[in-house]
């Protein structure tokens, strides 16, 4: 036993070491406290929706009226709305958004890179509401004018095209999500491009391919489950986005196969309605709403992520 | 040879394309900055940041109390998520490696993921049902909930890029595990982790849709935390979708309030981000 | 460098075209008459298969990787480049076919002539290049999301707008050229990450065969496999000899002296640059070294 400073310096554990376990103590039972939340979430929302879907059955995910009079609830418009409206805003943003992408992570000169990738990702940061309140006062009369009212008089016989333009509705909020999701889905699929590892380039490129050829054929193909795990992500986005869809779609819950027509999706359906509502089952079925638009999104999440991180994990292995 | 041609081309042509893309991009970001900076300006007066709201076509009047609101129910979320998120980042990094935190990683990507009304309407069910009556503390629990997967991600991060040899080092001394992390590995993840935090301040800070249920808003002031209280995200709703002109115009003013103070926040956050 | 140490032949057809007119190889005789040792190398440097490396200066930035390179690859022959690591050895490669500018800074000067052609002249497309100079890379990197046919076809089908005519006959023949054909023909349609290394080796050199190129790189094509598939690797290229130019990156000396007709030794001076020490044929180079260097080398004194 060694004597230094005239103490006695022992190797057994001190008691200091319950500090130890204290503070691993804390930091775990903050984890913990991440999964009780989502237990808890899962719980209430549940709970919450109890009431309509013990009334309804399962009818109420199919169900197409939504009238609070004769306390009939139906989750299929807005599910319609949802579903809609994300697909095609997804539709309408997915193109340029993978080019911007191979652009910031290909093309784009390296100097220029940053600042234009930091633009775009305070597009992402712009809120909502702030959205919202441009999409009504700018988009809206836009949309109406010159864009809905030509549509309407030389493709009025498409039945997406037939009716009535009225601004707000349908196209609108497309129009503000795919502008929304944008960011979100350039820079997820920048970042995969990225991953890619630069043997793949070469060999494309050493047969003889242009730098065009050689992103299409060996570039993107390999970041290929990576990007569809992006967009599956941007279109999560869309089909949680509440604030500005809800300012622009029109709340109406309506099925219509007309783009010009109002609509409802879940979130702008629960945001309109839930303060309002006085009935249980009103509420209760609202609660059904987000409960749908829960699983909805854990859905798409779950697989995105799932497809994300086999591209990150495929690289590793290769390294 | 034509081929060759024709691929040269194609190649030219389609880089341009992604060339216009990202421009497009861009200039969907000019065009709402844009409206905000000169609408909000032109809607931009020292009532807007001092008054309380007038009803409508009483003339001046701001949205002084859904500043304050708002200052409150952020402090009470950052309050309520920083200790947790850097509690359940460092039990990531630093006690990790078994399945427990694929969960908590895997559940933190799918936080991430929940839509913000459905956070609202959880949080309206968890506190405001149940107590009967809306409030800031549960529109401060809504926003933390929404900033806590971003934290428990950058603390995991950044405390995982402090080189281990710096734990080593500190544990040979016969520092203890715990003050080594305190005192050695979060002062060398400060700047990120900081950084980390105000991003999630800031990203939380223009969501509506969690708080209208929960904070409810209020057109008088109150800093009390178990009373509904106004936020600026969501006065601007209320403005905005009002038909009367002079509240739109409030709404731009609001808009260009919120936005700014966003997009400042990134932006030092990003620039320390650079510097760290 | 200036305009006048460039090779005096320029002319040529559109895009790296293959005009070989009696004119132009005379004058292109001419232009290398000195650099070529006398032999009947000299007439093989005016064919096709040839290459022809003049005052060559690469790097990235400020930086010079190799500098005033003047060597000469002879048609249908496996020349062997050896050199310590930081030699330059791969930049000096990847300059044949232009692949060096493509990272990002780099940069090269001077003239590699692939047969009588300027590959560095202002109005070559680097694409043309690269399909006359094909290229195999240190690690297996065939495309993960395409089939063995696909991987083997993916630089026919670049040339062609829809269908390829013949593209199957063109894949069986580069598969069996690479000695891959019977290991994978009742398997064609599984992915190419399938196979095992060498077999994956052999998969790449496949597909930069199957544009028929006249000259094939290959930088350390070995160095991430077993000795067996190494072996299968250099059996190959004893035989692809009969019919293209190879060029390879090697650190292994043995590999050097078992395959290579020539070997050319490169070594980094004082300023870090590499350059050429010396070249000649293998056996010579490896048993009567002239340069004090290259025998310190070979014999395993450093690098």
């Amino acid at each position: 036993m060694a004597v230094v400073d005239g103490t006695e310096r022992e190797l057994t554990r001190s008691r200091i070491r319950i500090g130890d376990r204290l503070f691993r103590f804390w930091a775990w039972s903050m984890a913990a406290l991440l999964l009780g939340l989502m237990l808890l979430l899962i719980y209430e929302l549940l709970d919450g929706a109890w009431l309509a879907l013990s009334t309804f059955g399962l009818e109420f995910l199919t169900e197409r009226s939504w009238n609070p009079v004769s306390a009939r609830y139906g989750a299929w418009p807005a599910i319609y709305g949802t579903v809609v409206s994300s697909l095609l805003a997804l539709a309408v943003a997915g193109p340029p958004a993978l080019l911007a992408a191979i652009f910031l992570a290909e093309i784009c000169p390296r100097w220029l890179e940053p600042s234009v990738s930091f633009l775009i990702e305070l597009l992402a940061s712009i809120p909502s509401v702030v959205y919202g309140l441009w999409g009504l006062q700018v988009l809206v009369p836009a949309m109406r004018d010159p864009i809905q009212q030509w549509l309407y008089t030389h493709l009025g016989n498409l039945p997406a095209f037939g009716c009535q333009p009225l601004g707000i509705g349908m196209m609108s909020a497309v129009a503000i999500l795919a502008i929304m999701v944008l960011p979100f889905a350039i820079s997820v699929s920048r970042d995969v491009l990225r991953a890619v590892p630069n043997d793949q380039r070469e060999a494309m490129l050493a047969l003889g391919a242009t730098r065009w050829e050689t992103i299409w054929r060996a570039v993107v193909p390999f970041a290929r489950s990576g990007i569809i795990g992006g967009l599956l992500l941007a279109l999560g986005r869309a089909v949680g986005e509440t604030m500005a869809v809800t300012m622009l779609i029109g709340n109406r819950p309506d099925v219509s196969s007309c783009l010009f027509s109002p609509a409802y999706t879940l979130s702008s359906q629960i945001a309109n309605e839930f303060a309002e509502s006085v009935s249980p089952l009103h509420v209760s079925s609202l609660m059904g709403l987000g409960l749908a638009l829960f699983a909805i999104t854990l859905l798409l999440n779950g697989g995105a992520r799932l497809l994300v991180w086999r591209v990150d994990r495929g690289n590793r292995r290769r390294r | 040879m034509v081929h060759a041609l024709r691929r040269k081309l194609a190649s030219r042509i389609m880089v341009t394309l992604t060339a216009l893309s990202a421009a497009i991009a861009v200039s969907a970001l000019l065009a709402v900055l844009a409206f905000v900076a000169i609408r909000g300006a032109g809607a931009l007066n020292v009532d807007l940041l001092t008054q309380l709201p007038t009803p409508v076509g009483v003339p001046g009047g701001g949205v002084a109390n859904a500043l304050v609101g708002s200052l409150i129910v952020i402090g009470v979320a950052a309050l309520l998520a920083i200790p947790v998120g850097l509690g359940a980042g460092i039990y990531l990094s630093e006690f990790g490696g078994n399945r427990f935190d694929d969960l908590v990683r895997y559940l933190a990507d799918v936080l991430s993921g929940v839509p913000s009304i459905v956070i609202g309407i959880f949080v309206y069910n968890l506190i405001v049902s149940r107590q009967g009556h809306f409030s800031a503390l549960s529109g401060g629990v809504a926003l933390s909930i929404m900033m806590l997967p971003s934290i428990i991600r950058t603390t995991d991060e950044m405390l995982r890029m402090v080189p281990d040899t710096q734990r080593e080092a500190a544990l040979a001394l016969g520092i203890t595990r715990w003050r080594t992390i305190v005192s050695v590995v979060l002062p060398g993840a400060r700047a990120g982790v900081t950084t980390g935090i105000l991003l999630a301040v800031a990203r939380v800070a223009g969501e509506t849709a969690p708080l209208l249920f929960t904070a409810f808003g209020n057109p008088y002031w109150s800093a009390r935390i178990d009373a509904p209280i106004a936020t600026l995200p969501h006065t601007l709703f209320t403005y905005a979708i009002s038909p009367y002109s002079d509240w739109q115009s409030k709404a731009w003013g609001t808009a260009l309030i919120l936005t700014a103070m966003m997009l400042i926040t990134s932006i030092l956050a990003r620039r320390s981000r650079r510097f760290a | 460098m200036t305009t006048a140490e460039r090779p005096l032949v320029t002319t040529s057809t559109l895009g790296l075209g293959r005009s070989d007119s009696a004119a132009t190889l005379v004058r292109a005789a001419g232009a290398q008459a000195p650099a070529a040792p006398a032999s009947a190398e000299a007439t093989s440097t005016l064919s096709m298969h040839s290459m022809h490396v003049e005052r060559l200066a690469a790097g990235f930035g400020r930086f010079t990787a190799v500098d005033d390179i003047t060597h000469t690859i002879p048609a249908r022959t496996i020349t062997a480049i050896i050199g310590p690591s930081g030699s330059g050895k791969s930049t000096f490669l990847r300059c044949l076919n232009r692949m060096h500018e493509e990272v990002t800074g780099a940069w090269a000067k001077g003239s590699v002539r692939l047969g009588s052609e300027d590959i560095y002249a202002a109005r070559i497309d680097p694409v043309q290049v690269r399909r006359r100079v094909g290229m195999v890379f240190q690690k297996p990197n065939p495309f993960p999301t395409m089939s063995i046919y696909d991987n083997v076809a993916a630089g026919l089908r670049l040339n062609q707008w829809g269908r390829v005519p013949t593209l199957d006959e063109k894949v069986e023949r580069a598969l069996q050229q690479a000695a891959l054909w019977d290991e994978v023909k009742d398997k064609l349609f599984q992915p190419g990450a399938a196979l095992s290394g060498g077999q994956q080796q052999r998969l790449c050199i496949a597909r930069a065969l199957a544009v028929e190129p006249e000259i094939l790189l290959m930088d350390e094509p070995a160095s991430a496999l077993d000795p067996i598939a190494t072996l299968r690797i250099e059996e190959l290229m004893r035989n692809l000899v009969r019919n293209y130019t190879i060029v390879i990156v090697t650190h292994n000396m043995q590999q050097a002296a078992r395959v290579s007709d020539r070997t050319a030794f490169l070594m980094m001076d004082d300023d870090r640059a590499g350059r050429l020490v010396e070249q000649g044929p293998t056996d010579e180079i490896f048993t009567r070294p002239r340069d004090k260097r290259t025998e310190d080398y070979i014999t395993g004194r450093f690098g």
